[in-house]
């Protein structure tokens, strides 16, 4: 078993985790980056719809093309060691992260850890939903768009959030046909510019729609659909059976928190940014010192405030291994903090933001729970239950300082730039 | 080197933005069948790409299961390979000669190579 030491490390390669490198090597930050994927990017190698963005960074530009750059800027920056193919498998009290490389598992020992391991795809729950045919829609342009295989011939949509759409088009690009897109919301979940390229092309985009149910012998041979009443249930009789020999599945992601909670950062559910967070600060430091994160894992969004996000982290860590003067810090955090405030600044990410309030207002209280109980020590057990945090009044985010409110503006925005795009958020809960 | 194009009609050959530069074929069997597919693509790329989507049944109702989530999440497309089990289909390259078959269940004990 080989060890390793470095200063930092960093679990996942894509935009938050390239990113937070980035920004951390840039200090002088010894950084080891570790990826399952040889591939480094995430799923930023999947997308070849051209993101909204940030004009300065990357708008306009498709994300295979942003894999790419950042990829290419990784190798050749010399405080980054590579890990690809490499599965994190554990991190332990001592700050051992266990891995397993293709020649075995080997221990690597930093003095800091940023998780950006992202996000996986929600399930629905539907009679059939475990037949081949039914893949998530990452699953779709993983298979479509990187391995350049069609997923089928004909595809049940379901969900109309940006991925929804955004993954229909690219369906349609492949000369696959859409039968349809269902929505269980009344009104579709994403852009209007996305919905109405498919609209175009004809592929009905069907709201207050579910599916009822996937059939085939081995594998999906078609869909039932129906329409919902105002109680989300089916209403008999206006099912509506489809051939299709794919549904594909766009209905959200969650994080992939599962190291976090191994590791013992303090965690919370909050639906706005998709399920269990950990909760962090505006350094994006967790609960556990010296244990940061950046990207989905830390709420669902998109790849450019991953990107940001990522820069914040990867700052915050070379801040507190002493590689930053106070003036530098200063300076970066601002113009960073005015990058995310001016990416979250459209109306779709109001969600985000409540959640980002909520997310803080726990934080506070489990910092004052920890406080008192370093004072009384004698009265206090030793593990505060974790759901305590959650029974404090929300009203307290109100009291926090607002992230990056008494920061300068950011400059000039592209006017496409309103709100977060994205390849990755999902407004929509779909079906 | 070869490096002709399969003509399988799940290959996508023309796409708007994305290229997808010749590679090299290999053969490989499934089920003892000979199939061929690209050196260093997913095994399930290339069984979707030949029409198979049954990868895997599941242990208690031997339910059938394929690809799902593409990216070795989920283990919903475990197959055998060269007789070693629990191989996930989405993420293992495929080589020359690989020997792949469905797997039941848990699939067969792990045996030394010959």
């Amino acid at each position: 078993m080989a060890v390793r030491t470095t200063e930092l490390v960093i679990i996942g390669a894509g935009p938050a985790g390239i990113c937070a490198a980035l920004e951390a090597a840039s200090h002088g930050v010894k950084t080891t980056l570790v990826d399952r994927g040889e591939e480094l990017g995430g799923q930023l190698i999947k997308q070849t719809h051209k993101f909204f963005g940030w004009h300065k960074k990357s708008a306009g530009t498709r994300g295979v093309l942003i894999a790419k750059k950042l990829a290419e800027e990784v190798l050749n920056n010399e405080n980054i060691t590579l890990l690809n193919s490499t599965e994190a498998l554990g991190y332990y009290d001592d700050g051992t992260l266990l891995v397993e490389t293709p020649r075995g598992i080997d221990r690597v020992l930093g003095d800091r850890l940023i998780v950006a391991t992202g996000a996986s795809e929600r399930m629905l729950l539907f009679p059939g939903n475990d037949l081949p045919g039914v893949y998530g829609a990452g699953a779709v342009q993983t298979l479509m768009n990187v391995h350049g295989v069609r997923p089928g011939d004909s595809v049940l949509m379901i969900g109309s959030g940006n991925i929804g759409l955004i993954v229909s088009y690219q369906l349609l690009q492949a000369g696959v046909r859409v039968a349809a897109v269902v929505e269980a919301m009344p009104t579709i979940g994403g852009y209007a510019v996305h919905a109405s390229k498919i609209r175009r092309l004809g592929v009905p985009i069907m709201t207050r729609h579910t599916i009822k149910e996937a059939y085939g012998k081995e594998q999906v041979e078609g869909a039932v659909i129906w329409e919902l009443d105002e109680n989300w249930n089916g209403i008999p009789g206006t099912e509506k059976d489809l051939e299709v020999d794919v549904v594909c599945l766009a209905i959200g992601l969650t994080p992939l928190a599962e190291l976090l909670w191994q590791c013992g950062a303090e965690m919370a559910y909050i639906p706005e940014l998709g399920g269990f967070v950990p909760l962090y600060d505006e350094t994006m430091e967790t609960t556990r010192k010296g244990v940061f994160v950046a990207g989905d894992v830390a709420g669902i969004e998109e790849a450019s405030t991953a990107m940001a996000a990522g820069r914040m982290a990867g700052l915050s860590a070379a801040r507190s291994l002493g590689k930053v003067s106070d003036l530098d810090y200063s300076r970066l955090r601002n113009e960073i903090a005015g990058e995310l405030e001016g990416l979250r600044s459209g109306p779709a990410s109001a969600k985000i933001l409540s959640g980002i309030a909520k997310m803080r207002a726990m934080l506070q209280s489990v910092k004052e729970a920890a406080a008192v109980s370093e004072a009384e020590p004698a009265n206090q057990p030793a593990n505060q239950p974790a759901d305590q945090p959650a029974n404090r009044p929300a009203k307290q985010a109100a009291s926090e300082p607002a992230e990056a409110g008494d920061l300068p503006k950011a400059g000039a925005r592209d006017s496409e730039a309103q709100g977060n795009n994205g390849s990755k958020s999902e407004e929509a809960v779909g079906a | 080197m070869e490096t002709e194009r399969s003509s399988c009609k799940s290959r996508i050959e023309d796409h708007p933005i994305l290229d997808f530069p010749a590679r090299k074929e290999v053969t490989f069997t499934w089920e003892g069948q000979e199939l061929r597919g690209y050196e260093g693509e997913p095994i399930a790329a290339a069984l979707h790409a030949a029409g198979i989507k049954v990868l895997h049944t599941s242990h208690k109702s031997k339910r059938p299961r394929g690809f799902f989530c593409a990216i070795g999440n989920c283990s919903s497309c475990l197959v055998v390979v060269n007789g070693v089990p629990n191989v996930r289909a989405c993420t293992e390259k495929l080589r020359e000669g690989m020997r792949v078959q469905r797997q039941e269940g848990t699939g067969p004990a792990p045996r030394s190579r010959e």
